[in-house]
């Protein structure tokens, strides 16, 4: 049975809008538009998309670092409060040495969320900055430096011992490998997928790189210009994709395998994000599209078992 | 794996207080400064103590006598005031107004402006609104505007200073704190359940304060300049009461028969704000972390070539490049950073090579080392040959280099954003590529600019020539880098990751693109990338590179399938592969070497299960491990039955 | 383009109602009776109260503001009661004078800034870097009011080639040539600040350019050192400089004010500092509004420049 501990209904977030001074409506700008979802506990629920497709703005509303312009988030069935900013759910970020406050030493860094999310006492605090660093693979003496004295992949590990210090058990790790070389890359995701298991954790794993998703996540949604396209059981996903977008993904992701990628003949533009379609976003680029595809948008339907996707014409359809 | 250099300096070191001190003092400029302003302000100090004239006793017996008179050192003005002691009074008076008026704009302004960048939203608007309008008015007209109003008198025009000085406080600082309210350790602060108070205390104030500081070091020259020229104007101090300003002012009326009188304040005004502009600047080298390390050096028009050996191989004759022995190093004052490290490859014609490598590797500052395109200072050529058919890249001038780039070797490069200059159209720059090497009419070139973006497949290739390159997408821009790339139809085109910044839809077509182009015109192509599934689509054979050496080369689906550096395997049991569902991955565990710090042996020794003293001991040479294959290990994995 | 100029144009009558409303501020803000201080120590009681129903200021202060914009939106600045003429006729005669001090010297501290930033960025830590590093640094350390009097010290006492003081020579002078002998002192003095800030500015706006991966990209292309400098640096350096000369050009308008004092240059600064010591309020007024109007026009061109030099500027 699974309990879900985070559901997110209808989520929109938009930029702009409003009226200028002489009442000239300003153009608005939606970087996600209703996007529900479910976290289940215990899963890693990963998120894939190019660039502007919606999911850091997603990944922000779901910690709270950024208010939804509509749409309702519970966790654990309660309403989202925003005076729990880091309790209940904590964020990893693309940028591991950004994410750092450049005048602060790592034990300040982590420190912090003790003291203000914990109110731990100071040897209290001492012992579980220890244990942190020691679960996320660091020596104790790194405590009193400088993030700047971090290679990325360190500072990635000193980011997800701050996630971990509150105990919240909801993680949002917005690209956290994207930044990484590969060989550090593996480390960090090793080191998550220890972590998970160690601590009960649930993740949403936010990335563009097909294949480091399919290696982390139980299921996959995938976005495109602020929807979800696509979503189901990663293997599903992967093995039988019903979105066209999806298949052009899979297609284009160079493997070291030596299959050939496949292109697509459109050129791959997104469109006018100040007029956007009044259907399919994709449409332009897809090679199946035909004349309602491009009247009328079509929902996030159900295609099968756990899985869903919004076309009219979504390919494998027979199983 | 973005810019040229590769190990730039950290882009953000806080300084500790103590190295800031100490970079101030080794500039020898803004030592003297900080040992003039020292003195000055000494002196200022302890004036009431030293046995001088009292500097409002008037003597109209000994008006005027010249410097050097008999118990007038600086001589006597108009009333017969000694100026020795009026002009250390007077400094006294110009040095505390100055600072003070520093220190209240400064006060102000900053709290503005951090108010306004943190709180951002209409409050921000309407605060700058208002700021705008203050900075609307030339300075002095507010000040004089504001001394109207207050009417004249040394503290109403320290006010005026300070207040027609607050707008340009609060600009700074609020762009300074914008910068760091949308960096995102301010969210992570947030998600540690600070308040907002508090993050503003201990996360955003601590990164503003250097800018404030070099705010005030830059401006409180000025303001003594602009307090001096109130009271010049006679709008500042009153009579008796004399700071130099008005010193200066009422000499001004005896410069025919007494100069002296009017230089004397001038010069010692003068004397101050110059220490305080050397100081000042030397300052904002230390703190700004922009300016550290001669970051602003400006680079010449070819690396600094400094060989030492000269490689040893003699080329390949069918190859058009080969490169043999290359040696590129970053030199940062004592230290020595070994980016690439004795390189030898070669590129037979139309053939397809990648380099692949991570970030530090070397991969991307070999790629422009063949051109000497590394920005110098700090990078150096320090050996080996880089030889197009025979003829050694490195032996040439500048003229003579230029006549090869772009024309025999071009290059693509990784973010076309920036690596196109953003105020010419496209076309423009095509067409610049195009008349560099070939005498062509403008309106010839231009039409070959069209063809080139036909070529490339650009929609409407006629009216995107006219667009600048921020109106096209990444994916078009790059291929206006790829066409201009091919402008001159070069033999050898070196592509620096060029698909790195594009989305995985994007690339592949620009690969696709990339291909067929290559053979079709029969192009060699070196490519770099840190992708191993890039370097399976597009390239025949692969050179791996680790810590500035390549350790392994061959046929591309040998090495990948089979290869022999255990770097090479380790490397490839990393990658990802889409199709083998959720997995772990064989990491590799440790960091590089740091290129300042390269070990004698083989510098994967330390990350490496199978390595013994044999790989310690020395250098490791590259070994033929089967046809075509070569790889730098001492017991490799593969080729060796 | 026309669209941006009309854009910025409407987005001017904001600020100028703003800089109106500090302006009618300052004689709102004088301690004491206005009229009082208009008229000076030797006001009848009688003159004073006619004055301020003259001035409507029995009013209520946003009436008053009110009045006092139409009156100016007509031309009517009121009258100098230390010159007894039409303020405006003073303000528009005195501007003159310094249009022609403050134009020469943006003009040449524009083109010797850019030129010396140009030299010293192109020979960075050469011997042409130092030297115009140095004088740069002398230039915006010298007090320009001292300059000025070494200046004359020089070159009208000692080497008697120029004239000291003045617009025209008293006797026999007026024409063009005249003007331009009178005019090369303070405008060299008046440019020395300018020029050395336009000149840091350049410099490390070229420094900072020549860096940038497209400067590398012009290089791989195989353009020459030439075209790299003057053509693509020089460029792109200029969006960040043109802004700057027009942020000079107020700099260049406030030493005006003293410049004009040490060369008795029958300016509008001078004009200024003479109405404040004789609190003729009206005359500092319709000065301060007048040159601030004329600046913010200037930026409007800075701004216009800046947009054709940057396809990227919005408005």
């Amino acid at each position: 049975m699974t309990t879900a501990v985070l559901e997110a209904e209808e989520l929109t977030k938009a930029f702009g809008g409003g009226r200028s001074l002489l009442g000239a409506p300003k153009p608005v700008i939606h970087a996600v538009q209703d996007v529900s979802l479910t976290l289940n506990e215990g899963e890693t629920f990963g998120v894939v998309g190019e660039s502007g497709c919606g999911k850091s703005t997603l990944a922000r509303m779901l910690v709270g670092l950024s208010t939804p312009t509509r749409g309702t988030i519970r966790i654990a069935g309660k309403p989202f409060d925003r005076h729990l900013l880091g309790a209940t759910a904590q964020y990893v970020f693309q940028d591991p040495v950004s994410s750092l406050n450049p005048r602060h030493t790592v034990r300040r860094i982590l420190e912090a969320p003790l003291i203000h999310l914990k109110r731990l006492g100071r040897d209290a605090r001492a012992a579980r900055i220890n244990y942190l660093m020691d679960a996320v693979g660091l020596r104790p003496d790194f405590l009193e430096r400088y993030p700047h004295e971090f290679s990325g992949g360190q500072a990635q590990r000193i980011g997800i011992a701050r996630a971990l210090a509150a105990e919240a058990r909801i993680i949002v790790l917005d690209e956290p490998v994207s930044a990484l070389d590969v060989s550090v890359q593996a480390q960090i995701l090793n080191l998550l997928a220890d972590l998970k298991a160690r601590f009960g954790l649930t993740y949403l794993f936010i990335s563009h790189d097909l294949a480091v998703v399919e290696a982390v996540a139980d299921r996959v949604a995938v976005m495109y210009f602020g929807r979800i396209v696509e979503e189901a059981p990663a293997d599903r996903l992967f093995a039988h994709p019903h979105h066209p977008y999806t298949r052009l993904l899979l297609d284009s992701a160079p493997a070291i395998t030596g299959k050939r990628i496949d292109a697509g003949e459109q050129p791959a533009e997104l469109p006018d994000p100040l007029a956007p379609p009044p259907g399919c976003a994709f449409a332009e680029r897809c090679p199946h599209a035909r004349a309602d595809c491009r009247a009328r948008r079509p929902p996030l339907a159900p295609m099968g078992p756990y899985h869903s996707a919004a076309c009219l014409y979504p390919l494998n359809a027979t199983d | 794996m973005t810019s040229a250099a590769g190990i730039a300096p950290p882009a953000e070191a806080p300084p500790p207080a103590r190295s800031a001190w100490r970079l101030i003092l080794r500039n020898r400029l803004a030592a003297a400064g900080l040992v003039v302003l020292a003195s000055i302000i000494l002196l200022a100090l302890v004036t009431p103590l030293l046995p001088l004239h009292p500097p409002n006793a008037t003597a109209p017996a000994n008006r005027l006598l010249p410097p050097f008179s008999d118990g007038h050192l600086l001589g006597t003005d108009h009333l017969g005031r000694d100026i020795l002691a009026r002009l250390m009074w007077g400094t006294r008076l110009s040095l505390a107004v100055g600072i003070s008026a520093t220190f209240i704009a400064a006060l102000i302004g900053s709290v503005i402006g951090i108010l306004a960048g943190y709180t951002g939203g209409r409050t921000d608007n309407t605060m700058m609104r208002g700021i705008d309008m203050l900075m609307a008015f030339p300075y002095i007209l507010l000040a004089l505007a504001i001394v109207a109003v207050l009417g004249p008198g040394l503290f109403n025009a320290l006010i005026a200073v300070a207040i027609v000085n607050i707008p340009f406080f609060a600009r700074n600082i609020r762009g300074a704190t914008v910068g760091i309210v949308h960096r995102e350790f301010i969210d992570a602060a947030r998600l540690s359940g600070k308040g907002r108070l508090r993050i503003l205390a201990a996360d955003v104030l601590p990164n503003v304060l250097p800018v404030i500081v070099i705010t005030m070091s830059t401006t409180v020259g000025w303001m003594i300049l602009e307090t001096a020229g109130l009271s010049f104007l006679g709008l500042g101090s009153q009579p008796p009461q004399a700071d130099l300003g008005s010193m200066l002012g009422e000499g001004r009326r005896l410069l025919m028969n007494a100069p002296h009188v009017s230089y004397l304040p001038g010069l010692v005004i003068f004397l101050i704000v110059m220490s305080i502009n050397l100081l000042g600047d030397g300052v904002r080298d230390a703190l700004d972390p922009r300016l550290r390390a001669g970051a602003l050096a400006r680079p010449a028009p070819m690396t600094a070539i400094d060989r030492t050996d000269m490689g040893t191989d003699v080329a390949p004759v069918d190859a058009p490049l080969s490169v043999d022995h290359l040696t590129t190093q970053f030199r940062l004052g004592s230290d020595t950073h070994h980016a690439v490290n004795e390189v030898s490859l070669s590129l037979g014609r139309g053939e397809c090579l990648g380099v692949i490598g991570e970030s530090g590797s070397g991969k991307s500052v070999t790629a422009l080392s063949l051109a000497a395109l590394v920005a110098s200072p700090p990078g150096v050529i320090a050996g080996g040959r880089v030889l197009l058919h025979g003829s050694d890249l490195l032996s040439k001038s500048a003229r003579e280099l230029r006549k090869v780039r772009g024309r025999d070797v071009a290059y693509i490069f990784q973010d076309p954003l920036s690596t196109l200059h953003p105020q010419f159209t496209v076309g423009d720059q095509l067409v610049e590529a195009i008349r560099a090497h070939r005498h062509m009419s403008r309106a010839a070139a231009w039409a070959e600019a069209v063809r080139l973006l036909d070529l490339v497949r650009i929609p409407n290739p006629r009216g995107r020539a006219r667009a600048y390159p921020h109106e096209l997408s990444g994916g078009m821009r790059q291929r206006v880098g790829i066409a201009m790339a091919l402008a001159n139809a070069p033999e050898i085109i070196v592509a620096d990751e060029p698909t790195t910044a594009l989305d995985v839809t994007v690339q592949a077509q620009v690969l696709d693109l990339m291909d067929e182009l290559r053979r079709d015109r029969d192009t060699a192509v070196l490519f770099i990338t840190h992708d191993f599934g890039v370097v399976t689509q597009i390239c025949d054979r692969v050179a791996v590179m680790y810590a500035g050496r390549i350790v392994e080369t061959g046929p591309t689906r040998q090495v990948l399938e089979d290869p022999a550096h255990p770097y090479t395997r380790k490397l490839i049991d990393c990658v990802p592969v889409l199709g083998s569902g959720r997995r772990r991955f064989d990491a590799i565990s440790g960091l590089p070497p740091a290129a300042n710090r390269l070990p004698r042996g083989c510098a994967f020794a330390e990350r490496c299960e199978l390595a013994d003293a044999a790989c310690r001991a020395g250098p490791i040479a590259m070994h033929e491990i089967a046809a075509g294959r070569q790889a730098r290990c001492v017991r490799p994995l593969a080729g060796t039955s | 383009m026309t669209a941006y100029v009309f854009k910025r144009l409407v987005a001017l009558i904001p600020v100028l109602l703003g800089l109106s409303i500090i302006v009618f501020a300052i004689m709102a803000l004088i301690p004491g009776d206005p009229a009082l201080a208009i008229l000076g120590a030797y006001a009848t009681p009688e003159n004073v109260a006619r004055l301020n129903r003259q001035l409507g200021l029995d009013q209520p202060l946003p009436l008053q503001y009110l009045t006092w914009l139409g009156n100016i939106l007509t031309g009517d600045f009121g009258r100098s009661y230390s010159l007894n003429r039409p303020v405006i006729d003073e303000v528009l005669e005195r501007f003159q004078a310094t249009l022609v001090l403050a134009g020469a010297a943006l003009v040449l501290c524009t083109l010797w800034g850019v030129l010396a930033g140009i030299v010293a960025a192109v020979r960075q830590y050469g011997w042409a870097d130092r030297i115009v590093t140095f004088i740069v640094l002398v230039g915006i350390s010298i007090p320009s009011f001292w300059l000025g009097l070494l200046l004359i010290l020089l070159f009208a006492v000692e080497l008697r080639w120029l004239p000291a003081s003045g617009m025209y020579s008293v006797y026999g002078g007026g024409d063009l040539p005249d003007l331009l002998r009178h005019l090369v002192l303070p405008a060299v003095t008046l440019s020395a600040v300018a020029a050395g800030v336009i000149a840091r500015l350049t410099r490390s706006a070229m420094l900072e350019v020549l860096r940038q991966d497209f400067i590398r990209t012009a290089r791989a292309k195989g353009v020459g050192e030439r075209g790299v400098v003057y053509r693509h640096a020089l460029k792109a350096a200029m969006v960040s400089v043109v802004p700057v000369i027009g942020v000079q050009a107020g700099f260049v308008l406030s030493g005006a004010v003293y410049i004009e004092t040490v060369f008795q240059w029958p300016g509008i600064g001078r004009m200024l500092v003479n109405a404040i010591s004789t609190r003729d309020i009206l005359l500092v007024q319709g000065g301060v509004l007048v040159v601030a109007a004329s600046y913010v026009l200037f930026n409007l061109c800075a701004d216009v420049v800046q947009h054709l030099l940057d396809p990227r500027v919005q408005a």
